[in-house]
């Protein structure tokens, strides 16, 4: 393991040696209410043709929060609804049912250029693929001026370009102003994506929303950005909504972990909670299946071959059932709903018990 | 597994260590670009022994696939062979007809590519491509087809009924399982593997992992696994090779360099995995990106990104070092065994 005395310091986090600020969600206002709420939240997609009018339940009745100054991940196979929450947040679709209210004002009454304009800048959203969100015929600074030019005209052209300055060094893009000048053409992977959250970063946002920010990038350049988004919150104060299918990598930068299934939430709870005291069958089996080098192949492992299922015109019960080895008859045809076991630690079980830990899979 | 694992990696001359099936020697392969060449395998060489697991992991651009490629003998211009040799099973690839390489291909050497959406027709069923694959070797009678596609899909773990499955009505795990069945059909020597997995999310993709190895005990084939997760092949490979910037970094046992890595790119790959378990410790990756290959760093290649850097890497490229049977490209290990090249 590392010598934590041989690391260069600067190191984002706190003295005990975790990057994850871990506490209570902390900072939420006096009202009590998170920067960013859902309620229900719900959204369909019509599939098949006109005569069949089947529809696909990409994100079903999810409830979620993010306080301020916190990292949140939402980890999920694919196609679990992850990034459509993600699209959903960033209001380019609009949900079937249910609201997300944003430091206490409902989304849907977000109207108007101008105020879509403002909530953009509050929370903006950094893409996965760095090689294709940036514009390759113009220099990067091209990106960021037009951002600042847009979202905060009472800069001068000189104060735009001290903020582009220092936010290109906040994500550790030195020396910023010759970095400014290059093409994209001319900046790796991780100094692409680096100008992604260097730009998200020029709005002031409260929340940046990224989704799977890391995982195009190589491993050994995936820490040095993940220490990116702790600083961020630690520094500059904003929140995250961290995106990714990487659970060790939302263990080591997360405050929460929220898991999710065929478009609902299994699990929800401090990061080290989740991953020490899982209570879903689903994070179970998820735990068991993430590579360790430093832990021997468990013998005889249970392998699951079974898939997330495709949730078109889903009828009630759990949806996990089909590969959950310790369903009972209610989970066949009661939806579980998402019940606190613990304080901040809630699931979506019907068997998941506050004081017994749940062994589906180890 | 070879009884002395390790030793005789490198070893010349017409002596070949008995249940060797594959000998790459000093293989090089050049892009030959507008702006000049990139040199993106330079002088790699291996052996795999018949049934041996290798896993090859690096970064992007550091090499690993076009050094798969160029052993399977599917490079195409601008990528070239400009030097070595890959002997299979006694017959050296390089320089093959491809009408001789047709006749090994799917019978002796199967590849099994990253993405199994792009590397299957979408508009022809998965027996149609199972029969095109075994029509090409002389197997005609449909029967025979059927059922020896039946028997391949059902080792992976897919209900026949799929036969008549196009690929979009697969799921990414079902469609990477019968690209693996697919390279069953003829039960050939040696299976080589593209990132099979960095489609799939964790669950399938440790569920794909010990159905490899499974079929791989059963029907004995050897196989190369390029990656660029080692955590993936550490329970599963035999040796691993680490690839830096087109070069063997470092080359062994694939539980001694997890145990204990030599080369200083090694060392910070294992160090930038967060672990899901144990202490949460801060961690910094690797600074710095690898060099443009078509400028060429004269010493080291790692020097510009590695923390233990001295005077001599800068001025000279360290050779490949052998110390107890591990092969390391590191001047910290000159004085610890012989060199190689």
């Amino acid at each position: 393991m590392t010598d934590a005395a041989a690391q260069p310091d600067g190191t984002p986090g706190p003295a005990d040696g975790t990057v994850a600020s871990n506490g209570a969600r902390a900072g939420d206002d006096a009202s009590g209410e998170p920067l960013l709420r859902t309620e229900g939240l719900t959204r369909v997609f019509k599939i098949g043709s006109a005569m069949s009018r089947a529809t696909l339940h990409a994100v079903d009745d999810v409830a979620l929060t993010i306080g301020e100054r916190e990292i949140v991940a939402l980890a999920g196979e694919s196609g679990s609804g992850k990034s459509t929450i993600a699209r959903l947040l960033a209001k380019l679709y609009k949900p079937t049912a249910g609201e997300i209210y944003f430091q206490g004002t409902p989304l849907s009454q977000i109207r108007g250029r101008r105020q879509v304009l403002r909530y953009r800048g509050d929370v903006p959203m950094v893409f996965q693929d760095p090689f294709a969100s940036i514009n390759p015929v113009f220099r990067v600074s091209h990106g960021i001026m037009r951002c600042l030019k847009l979202h905060r005209p009472e800069l001068s052209a000189a104060q735009r370009r001290a903020e582009a300055e220092r936010v290109f060094a906040a994500v550790g893009l030195t020396p910023a102003a010759e970095v400014l000048e290059r093409f994209p053409h001319e900046l790796s992977g991780g100094q692409r994506q680096r100008v992604g959250f260097a730009q998200a970063l020029a709005m002031r946002p409260k929340l940046i929303l990224a989704d799977e920010p890391v995982s195009m990038l190589d491993v050994s350049i995936r820490i040095g950005l993940l220490n990116v988004m702790a600083d961020l919150r630690d520094s500059q104060g904003v929140s995250i909504f961290y995106i990714t299918h990487d659970l060790a990598s939302a263990r080591y930068v997360a405050d929460r972990l929220i898991i999710m299934y065929a478009g609902q939430i299994a699990e929800s709870a401090p990061t080290e909670e989740v991953l020490t005291r899982p209570r879903h069958p689903y994070t179970q089996l998820l735990l068991s299946a993430v590579p360790d080098p430093r832990a021997p192949l468990k013998v005889g492992a249970e392998t699951d071959r079974g898939e997330p299922p495709k949730v078109i015109d889903p009828t009630p019960g759990c949806r996990f059932r089909w590969r959950c080895p310790l369903a009972i008859d209610e989970c066949q045809h009661v939806t579980p709903p998402l019940r606190e076991l613990l304080p901040g630690h809630s699931a979506a079980c019907h068997v998941a018990r506050a004081d017994a830990a749940t062994e589906a899979f180890r | 597994m070879s009884s002395a694992p390790g030793e005789g990696v490198l070893s010349t001359g017409p002596a070949t260590p008995t249940g060797t099936m594959l000998e790459v020697r000093d293989l090089s392969v050049e892009y030959l670009l507008e702006r000049g060449t990139v040199l993106a395998v330079d002088r790699v060489s291996f052996d795999l022994a018949a049934g041996e697991f290798v896993g090859i992991v690096g970064e992007s651009g550091c090499g690993k696939s076009t050094l798969l490629f160029a052993i399977a003998q599917l490079l195409a211009p601008p990528a070239e062979i400009t030097g070595g040799s890959v002997i299979f099973k006694g017959r050296n690839m390089v320089g093959l007809t491809e009408n001789e390489l047709a006749s090994i291909r799917w019978k002796d050497l199967s590849v099994v590519m990253q993405s199994a959406m792009n590397a299957l027709n979408p508009v022809k069923s998965i027996l149609a491509q199972f029969a095109d694959a075994m029509r090409a070797h002389g197997v005609a009678s449909k029967a025979e087809i059927a059922e020896r596609s039946a028997e391949v899909l059902r080792m992976v773990g897919i209900d026949p009924v799929h036969l008549k499955s196009y690929p979009h009505q697969l799921s990414g795990g079902m469609r990477q399982r019968s690209m693996i069945a697919m390279a069953m059909l003829f039960t050939p020597d040696l299976v080589i593997m593209d990132e099979p997995t960095s489609a799939l999310d964790v669950v399938a993709q440790r569920s794909l992992m010990v159905q490899i190895k499974e079929l791989q005990e059963k029907l004995g084939f050897a196989v190369i696994f390029v990656t660029h997760d080692m955590s993936l092949v550490r329970h599963f490979s035999d040796r691993l090779m680490v690839m830096y910037a087109g070069v063997v970094a470092e080359y062994g046992l694939t539980g001694e360099v997890f145990e204990s890595p030599m080369h200083p790119y090694s060392i910070g790959l294992m160090e930038a995995f967060p672990s899901i378990r144990g202490p949460r410790v801060p961690l910094t990756g690797i600074p710095g990106s690898p060099p443009d290959l078509a400028r060429i760093p004269p010493g080291c290649r790692f020097a510009p990104r590695c923390p233990k850097v001295m005077a001599r890497c800068e001025a000279e490229p360290p050779a490949l070092y052998q110390v107890n049977g591990r092969l390391v490209r590191c001047f910290l290990h000159a004085d610890e065994g012989p060199s190689h090249d």
